[in-house]
């Protein structure tokens, strides 16, 4: 019978062991990437935010209904010309992949407005646009810097506000509509390729 | 029949003798001293509360032991960001005064692996310092010397509780010393390219609420042309 025991802690240390080896800790969910390809080289990705459901927070000095309620925004003068949204973002099938921050600043003669999508299955992407909106009330900025699956990629993002024109009871007031264009940079897998 | 029982007996040892080995297990120690932590160079100090109810606002799936805050607040229930949290928070310098906002992004790392010590989450910040500009860092953050000397202490007390004083490294990554990678978007801070290390001090956990009191920290290296214009 202590064999039998014996046996059985053994099975045991194994059956854990492989249990933690064989069974991933972590699973994201995972939606396929709607990209397509840019008629002058890159990928095109759209995103979007619908406004106002997908907004998490409006963090600003003196706002009267602050969001979400509750919200108590740091009354120190350092911060009195930041403003902070934070938004749930949509792919362009309308389901949530991650979730995103736009901030606005006004620092004497800079005016930053900088986004940070988080997509948490493929990484985060940093875009720092250009205070200037162009025709059409578009915005365009730079791909600052992205992490795992972004790390690799330059090129743009362009920001837009379409407002709703449906005149559905339940539809949101208006869409920010976000297009990213990626370019990869050629990394040579091999000694071969550079040949 | 009772070679049945001594094999379920045996088995139900077996597993509970593993978990044991894995949360005491030794060879899965500290990684000790960051390389930030001793460096020369000049190092911009950030701290912020790491407590949910101290920030600005912090939400997540709500269903998880830090619940969001404000209460009200748009919680991340989706499948695709149920996984992750989202904080922001006042970002202050050494010497406790408000150096800017921090937006704080945390997920779940598919990369973890609990056999070798690592329970891991992919977190980016973005830290907007007025007068100075903004940055971007990409980290790794390995969670599981927090877990094994507080978490798992506090769930096995009787009062789920824990206290005391912690402080360890959590960034793990994807720096090869462990270090996070820092990028300046804009002011003086543009085309900054350089490592960042966050640590956590904590000094009272509940395994129901979370964490009761602690401090984040971050510590970012700064090249001298940056420190000249705004180091601590």
């Amino acid at each position: 019978m202590l064999k039998t025991f014996i046996f059985g802690t053994l099975l045991g240390i194994a059956a854990g062991a492989g249990a933690l080896y064989a069974y991933p800790a972590v699973d994201q969910h995972r939606e396929a990437s709607i990209v397509t390809v840019a008629p002058n080289g890159g990928n095109i990705e759209s995103f979007h935010v619908n406004v106002p459901m997908d907004r998490i927070m409006v963090g600003a000095p003196g706002r009267k209904q602050p969001l979400p309620p509750g919200l108590r925004w740091p009354a120190d003068e350092k911060l009195g010309g930041v403003r902070v949204e934070l938004f749930k973002v949509r792919n362009a099938r309308d389901i949530v992949v991650g979730v995103a921050s736009r901030t606005l600043a006004n620092d004497g003669d800079n005016n930053v407005i900088d986004w940070v999508l988080h997509l948490p299955a493929r990484g985060s992407l940093y875009v720092t646009m250009q205070p200037q909106a162009l025709e059409g009330g578009l915005r365009r900025g730079g791909i600052t810097a992205g992490s795992r699956e972004f790390a690799p990629l330059n090129g743009f993002m362009t920001e837009r506000w379409v407002a709703d024109t449906s005149g559905e009871e339940d539809a949101p007031s208006g869409r920010i509509e976000l297009r990213a264009n990626y370019v990869g940079e050629f990394v040579p897998q091999d000694d071969e390729m550079l040949e | 029949m009772k070679y049945i029982v001594a094999l379920i007996v045996g088995l139900l040892f077996g597993v509970s003798l593993f978990i044991a080995a894995m949360i005491y297990n030794p060879f899965i120690a500290d990684r000790g001293l960051s390389p930030l932590s001793v460096t020369d160079g000049e190092v911009m100090s950030l701290s912020y509360s790491s407590v949910p109810s101290e920030n600005i606002i912090f939400t997540n799936d709500g269903d998880s032991r830090q619940q969001p805050h404000p209460q009200k607040v748009l919680q991340l229930w989706e499948a695709s960001i149920r996984q992750t949290s989202m904080m922001t928070t006042v970002m202050r310098d050494a010497r406790g005064q408000t150096a800017g906002i921090g937006i704080k992004f945390s997920s779940r790392s598919e990369r973890t692996r609990l056999l070798n010590g690592e329970a891991l989450v992919d977190s980016t910040w973005y830290i907007y310092l007025p007068g100075r500009g903004s940055l971007f860092i990409e980290q790794s953050e390995n969670y599981w010397p927090f877990l094994r000397e507080v978490a798992f202490p506090a769930w096995r007390s009787s009062a789920n509780n824990w206290k005391g004083t912690w402080l360890g490294d959590m960034t793990s990554g994807p720096g090869a010393l462990g270090t996070a990678k820092v990028i300046g978007g804009s002011g003086v801070l543009l085309g900054l390219d350089t490592h960042g290390l966050e640590s956590l001090s904590v000094r009272a956990y509940s395994s129901d609420e979370g964490h009761v009191s602690a401090e984040g920290r971050l510590l970012i290296e700064l090249p001298s042309i940056v420190a000249d214009d705004g180091s601590e």
